[in-house]
C-alpha cells in the first residue's frame, strides 16, 4: 500500500448541469478513519464521491493527499464502487476480477484473487458468467474488486445495495480491516453499516428538492456538521 | 505494459464471446457487395473498373456498424469511469480498444475481400494492392472512429451520428487507397508507392491523434 498519511479536501464546490450541487465541503480523512455520508436522495453524495474520485470537475476548492507522491491523484489511489457494477456481463466472475487484479496490480499476487472469491462468497460461482448472476451476487463480485489490489482509499457510494444482510454484514467486517490496517472509506449509505471508525456527515436538502445543495463544514473531529443552503 | 497486455486480451476475448457481432458486419459487406451488379447489370468491364471503389466504400461502411459499441458497453457497466480513475492514462485505455477493433473488425473485413472481388469481376493482378491498402488504411478507420465513437457516447441514435461524424474525416484515406490501388493496375508503379506511403502516413497520424482526441471526447462526456 502507497504511504498515503492523510487525506485533506478543503473547500471543494461541484457543478451539475450548472447548478452548484455541492457548496461547499471541507473534511481530512487520517489513516483508519472512515467518513460516512448520509441524506436523502438528492443531496449530493454521488456528485461527492465521484468528484474526489475525479470523475467530475471541481468548481473550486482542492483536494491534498498528505504523504504520497506529487503528482498523485486520489482516483489512482482508490477503489470505486458505485451504483453500476463495472462487471463485464460476457465475463465470468473469475474472468472479471482477475483482469482488474493484472491491470492494477500487475497480477503479482494472485492469491488475492481467491482471498477475494473467498471473502465474498464467490468461489462456487467463479466460472459463471457474469449475466446469469442475481442482483446481489454481481454486486459481491464488483466488491471482490476491492480485494482484488489493495489501494488505501475505497470510495463506495451505495455499495451495499441488494446485498442480504448476512452479506452486509460480512462486508463491514472487511471495510473494518481495510480500516485496522490503514486504510481510508468515504462512503453513502442509509444503513447503519457497524465501521469501527466512522464519522458520519449527514447532507441536508432543502424542501424544494430540485437544485438542493450540501455544505459539509466540519471542525476538528467529532463536531462535524452539515447544512443545506439553496442554490 | 502487462496491463496493457490484460486489457487488449480482454477486448479480444469480449469481442470473440459476442461473435454475433462480426457475423453482421460482415454479412453487411457481403450484401453491400452483391447488390453492386445486380444495380448494375452484368457490364463486367464496368464492375471490373469500379470493384477497388465498391470495396473500400462497402467495407468503410460495414466497418462503421460495430463502431458505436466501441464505449458503449463499459459506459454502460460503469467500467468507463474505473478507466478513468485509473493506473493507465485513457489514451493508452482507447489505444488498445481501438486496436482490438481493427482486429476484430476491420482485418476479418479484409481477409474475406478477395473472395467478395469476384463479384465484382475484379482484376486478378488488382487484388493484392486492394488487400494491402485495405490492411493499411484500416487502422486509420479503427483509430479515427474512435473519436466518433467517443464523441456520441451520450447521443441516442449514436450510430448514424457516427457516419456524418467520421465519413469526412475518412475521405484521404479512401483517396490514397483507391488511387494506390489504380495505379498499381495500369503500370504506373512509382505513384502507388507514392500513395501507399500516403496512406500509412495516414494511418500512422491516426494511431497518435486518434487515442488523444477519443480521450479527451470520453473526458467531457462523463463528466
Amino acid at each position: 500500500m502507497r504511504a498515503l498519511a492523510a487525506l485533506k479536501v478543503d473547500g471543494i464546490q461541484v457543478d451539475r448541469g450548472g447548478i452548484r450541487v455541492v457548496e461547499e465541503a471541507s473534511f481530512s480523512l487520517g489513516r483508519g478513519e472512515a467518513l460516512i455520508l448520509a441524506g436523502p436522495n438528492g443531496a449530493g453524495k454521488t456528485t461527492l464521491i465521484r468528484a474526489l474520485a475525479g470523475l467530475l470537475p471541481l468548481a473550486g476548492g482542492t483536494i491534498e493527499l498528505e504523504g504520497a507522491d506529487d503528482d498523485a491523484r486520489l482516483g489512482e489511489m482508490a477503489h470505486y464502487v458505485a451504483h453500476a457494477n463495472a462487471i463485464d456481463a460476457d465475463l465470468t466472475v473469475a474472468e472479471n476480477l482477475s483482469f482488474w487484479q493484472v491491470f492494477w496490480d500487475g497480477g503479482a499476487d494472485s492469491s488475492r484473487l481467491d482471498q477475494a472469491l473467498d471473502g465474498f462468497q464467490l468461489q462456487s460461482l467463479r466460472d459463471i458468467p457474469a449475466r446469469y448472476l442475481s442482483a446481489g451476487q454481481r454486486r459481491r463480485t464488483a466488491l471482490a474488486r476491492l480485494i482484488v489490489a489493495p489501494r488505501p482509499i475505497w470510495l463506495l457510494d451505495e455499495a451495499t445495495v441488494s446485498l442480504d444482510t448476512g452479506q452486509v454484514e460480512r462486508f463491514s467486517v472487511r471495510v473494518n480491516r481495510h480500516l485496522a490496517a490503514g486504510g481510508m472509506v468515504i462512503a453513502s449509505t442509509h444503513l447503519q453499516l457497524g465501521f469501527d471508525v466512522a464519522r458520519t456527515v449527514t447532507l441536508d436538502v432543502d424542501e424544494g428538492g430540485i437544485g438542493a445543495t450540501a455544505r459539509i463544514t466540519t471542525g476538528p473531529p467529532g463536531t462535524w456538521r452539515a447544512q443545506g443552503t439553496r442554490a | 505494459m502487462r496491463a496493457w497486455a490484460a486489457l487488449l486480451g480482454r477486448e479480444l476475448r469480449l469481442a470473440w464471446r459476442s461473435g454475433s457481432a462480426i457475423g453482421t458486419v460482415l454479412g453487411f459487406y457481403a450484401i453491400a457487395v452483391a447488390m453492386m451488379p445486380v444495380a448494375i447489370g452484368p457490364d463486367l468491364n464496368l464492375l471490373a473498373r469500379i470493384a477497388p471503389g465498391v470495396l473500400w466504400i462497402s467495407m468503410m461502411l460495414a466497418a462503421l456498424l460495430s463502431l458505436g459499441r466501441l464505449f458503449e458497453r463499459d459506459h454502460e457497466n460503469g467500467t468507463l469511469d474505473l478507466w478513468q480513475m485509473g493506473v493507465m492514462p485513457l489514451e493508452l485505455v482507447v489505444t488498445a480498444k481501438a486496436l482490438a477493433h481493427w482486429m476484430t473488425t476491420c482485418l476479418p473485413l479484409v481477409v474475406i475481400t478477395p473472395v467478395l472481388g469476384l463479384f465484382l469481376n475484379i482484376e486478378a493482378g488488382a487484388v493484392p494492392m486492394v488487400v494491402v491498402t485495405m490492411l493499411i488504411g484500416t487502422v486509420a478507420i479503427s483509430f479515427l472512429g474512435a473519436i466518433a465513437a467517443a464523441l456520441t457516447l451520450r447521443s441516442r441514435r449514436g450510430g448514424v451520428l457516427i457516419a456524418l461524424l467520421v465519413l469526412p474525416i475518412y475521405v484521404p484515406t479512401l483517396i490514397y487507397g483507391i488511387a494506390a490501388t489504380v495505379a498499381s493496375t495500369t503500370a504506373l508503379g512509382e505513384a502507388a508507392i507514392s500513395s501507399l506511403a500516403m496512406l500509412g502516413a495516414i494511418s500512422l497520424i491516426a494511431t497518435i491523434v486518434g487515442p488523444v482526441a477519443a480521450a479527451a471526447a470520453l473526458r467531457v462526456q462523463t463528466g
